[in-house]
């Protein structure tokens, strides 16, 4: 088991390396100039200079990711050319606002999307089987925007029983500590902030889990109907076990397996849905700065921004990998 | 050469000598299995109906963006005259949907098209081959699909400027390792089949067995994956849009509608709904038909997910 997992941590160092040369080199291929566009089209060519060398853009592009990679290892992620901000500060807490939000979103998409293919499959053929086809057929065709849009205006503007964005009512103050709203609320012994926490919470996460719940509900649902028909759960049966047991014990355990390791594959939808949710919802992770940055030509943040979606999903699919070999031993052994 | 492939031969056991109907090839018989369900059936009903108001919108009514503008209809909500309403510079919202689709269908089909082509093209080669070409692609590949898709097609669109072609050309080299990486497993494993010995031993060149005997098995694979892409990229493009850095106005492209609608989302919520309904009704249509092709080409796969 830990030669496995040394295996499979050894096999992400090349590929991480990979995705630093890769954003590195990539943000240099964006067309303007970084310097003219901060200093402005007429700024004098002794001050533009001055910039370059200030930020080492003047040097081969060789030593600038050496440097670049040089100055990651010590924590300075350069700051924002059109902020000033230093990345490392906009990270922590953009960082944990993005994981708040994708966490939730896939705990969402994991229980409905699980519990609807379980169901899905035990009534297969019924009129419930194809209801939920149908709302998972449903989920992967709409853009994740404009449903996002119809939640607002029908939650937030008409009803309004639910903020229409942000991650916190703009009269409420919020100590940070982790970043992380819902811990720090408790933190602050704050049960009323804590609450508006969540109430915020609730449309983004709900918007982002019907990225991953429809894959995650028709794959159980067919794993669970392939698993049904085995040997082993028709023995179960003959002796005369209950159904609900069968399910429980002797199904489901084999038919999440495949669930899973898709899972692992959702990640990426779910950092790409998270650029258009946040965008949205005002919510100021991950997505938004992601997409700030692009727009305003801001090469540092793109730069980190790339890097990081990379990492997290490199990160995200080993982490599959390992405890999929946790729960089925036959992996461990190939 | 006689050795053809593509044309499966129509089960018969033994007890029966002769087949009665005429043996069907592989595309007749899909055919008629995608007709037979209903998923394709409503799928391809669907898909129709979309190309064809693709195709006719701009024969039947000439439409210039750049011009169309009524102040004085500014934002009404729906009505017999304006079936969706009309948009902030009084401009008819239906008829700026029918005009976008075109829009949507050429960004996905080019996509899809030269996407498939390149990467199939690429994964044969890759596992025909194998070696230093292989690997060296491989791991290319793997690289690519480290950066999660849309944050990396927002990339490539930032590298290339915002456009329509920026988008078709971020959507596609996106999609490529992965059909990349399924047409060079089907390849490794056709390769080492008995036909494909029995022609090599006939004398056939490799680009005849790639081309006559891998490239056939292969192709009803690519054209389910292919389809059930569309539903995906028509997302991406209109995400893209919706961010403003796909289409630009006042192109008629539907997330670009969505994006003008945000900030009339409290007082006409109507210019958001309809380019998002148009886009769901499309993307859904291309799923339902993938779903079909998939069961029709191959039935083993039928109500896997």
């Amino acid at each position: 088991m830990t030669t496995y997992i040394f295996r499979r941590i050894l096999i992400v160092i090349p590929v991480l390396i990979g995705v630093s040369i890769l954003s590195f080199f990539f943000v240099r291929l964006i067309p303007g100039d970084p310097v003219r566009v901060m200093l402005g089209e007429r700024a004098r060519p002794a001050d533009v200079q001055q910039y370059k060398a200030q930020m080492g853009l003047d040097q081969p592009i060789y030593i600038q990711y050496i440097k670049y990679m040089e100055q990651m290892f010590k924590g300075n992620l350069g700051q924002s050319i059109v902020t000033r901000v230093p990345v490392a500060k906009d990270i922590s807490y953009r960082l944990p606002a993005t994981i708040e939000a994708i966490f939730f979103a896939l705990l969402l998409g994991i229980v409905l999307g699980i519990a609807m293919g379980i169901v899905a499959a035990l009534k297969r053929n019924t009129i419930v089987d194809t209801g939920a086809s149908l709302v998972a057929l449903t989920g992967v065709s709409m853009p994740v925007f404009w449903l996002a849009l119809i939640l607002i205006y029908f939650f937030g503007v008409n009803l309004k029983i639910l903020p229409p964005g942000a991650r916190l009512d703009a009269h409420l103050k919020i100590t940070q500590v982790t970043g992380f709203y819902l811990i720090d609320s408790l933190l602050m012994g704050r049960l009323d902030i804590f609450w508006n926490v969540i109430k915020h919470m609730i449309l983004p996460s709900f918007v982002l889990s019907t990225t991953v719940m429809p894959s995650i509900m028709r794959l159980t649902r067919a794993s669970m109907l392939e698993v049904l028909q085995k040997d082993y759960i028709r023995t179960a049966r003959a002796k005369g076990l209950a159904m609900s047991k069968v399910v429980l014990k002797h199904t489901l355990r084999n038919a999440l397996l495949p669930v899973i390791t898709v899972i692992g594959l959702q990640v990426s939808g779910l950092l790409g849905g998270a650029i258009l949710t946040e965008n949205a919802f005002s919510w100021t992770g991950m997505g938004s700065w992601f997409y700030g940055a692009i727009v305003g030509r801001d090469y540092p943040v793109i730069q980190t921004a790339i890097l990081l979606n990379a990492v997290i999903f490199v990160l995200m699919t080993m982490l599959v990998d390992i405890s999929y070999a946790f729960i089925d031993p036959r992996i461990r052994y190939k | 050469m006689s050795v053809t492939s593509a044309n499966p031969p129509i089960a018969s056991s033994p007890s029966e000598p002769m087949l009665l109907a005429k043996p069907r090839n592989m595309w007749q018989d899909a055919w008629r299995r995608l007709i037979r369900g209903s998923n394709g059936r409503i799928g391809l009903a669907i898909v129709t109906l979309i190309v064809l108001i693709a195709v006719l919108t701009p024969l039947v009514d000439p439409y210039d963006p750049t011009t169309d503008s009524n102040m004085v209809e500014s934002r009404k909500s729906p009505s017999a005259q304006h079936l969706f309403g009309t948009d902030r510079l009084g401009r008819d919202v239906f008829r700026r949907v029918m005009h976008g689709t075109r829009f949507s269908l050429v960004v996905a089909l080019v996509s899809i098209i030269v996407g498939n082509v390149l990467s199939t093209a690429v994964g044969m080669i890759a596992g025909y081959y194998g070696g230093l070409a292989d690997s060296t692609i491989l791991r290319l590949m793997e690289l690519m699909q480290a950066f999660p898709a849309i944050p990396l097609a927002i990339a490539i669109v930032a590298i290339l400027g915002p456009g329509l072609l920026s988008t078709i050309l971020a959507i596609t080299i996106v999609g490529i390792p992965g059909g990349m990486r399924v047409a060079r497993a089907m390849t490794l494993s056709l390769k080492n089949l008995d036909y494909v010995d029995a022609a090599r031993s006939l004398g056939a060149s490799n680009a005849h067995v790639i081309l006559r005997h891998v490239l056939p098995n292969l192709i009803s694979f690519v054209v389910v994956g292919a389809t059930l892409g569309v539903g995906g990229i028509i997302l991406t493009a209109a995400a893209l849009g919706f961010l403003g850095l796909g289409a630009q106005p006042p192109t008629p492209e539907w997330g670009v509608m969505i994006a003008d609608a945000v900030p009339f989302l409290r007082q006409s919520p109507h210019l958001a709904m309809f380019p998002g309904l148009a886009i769901m009704v499309t993307v859904l249509g291309f799923n339902l038909l993938g779903d079909g092709l998939r069961d029709a080409l191959d039935p083993s796969l039928s109500g896997t997910a």
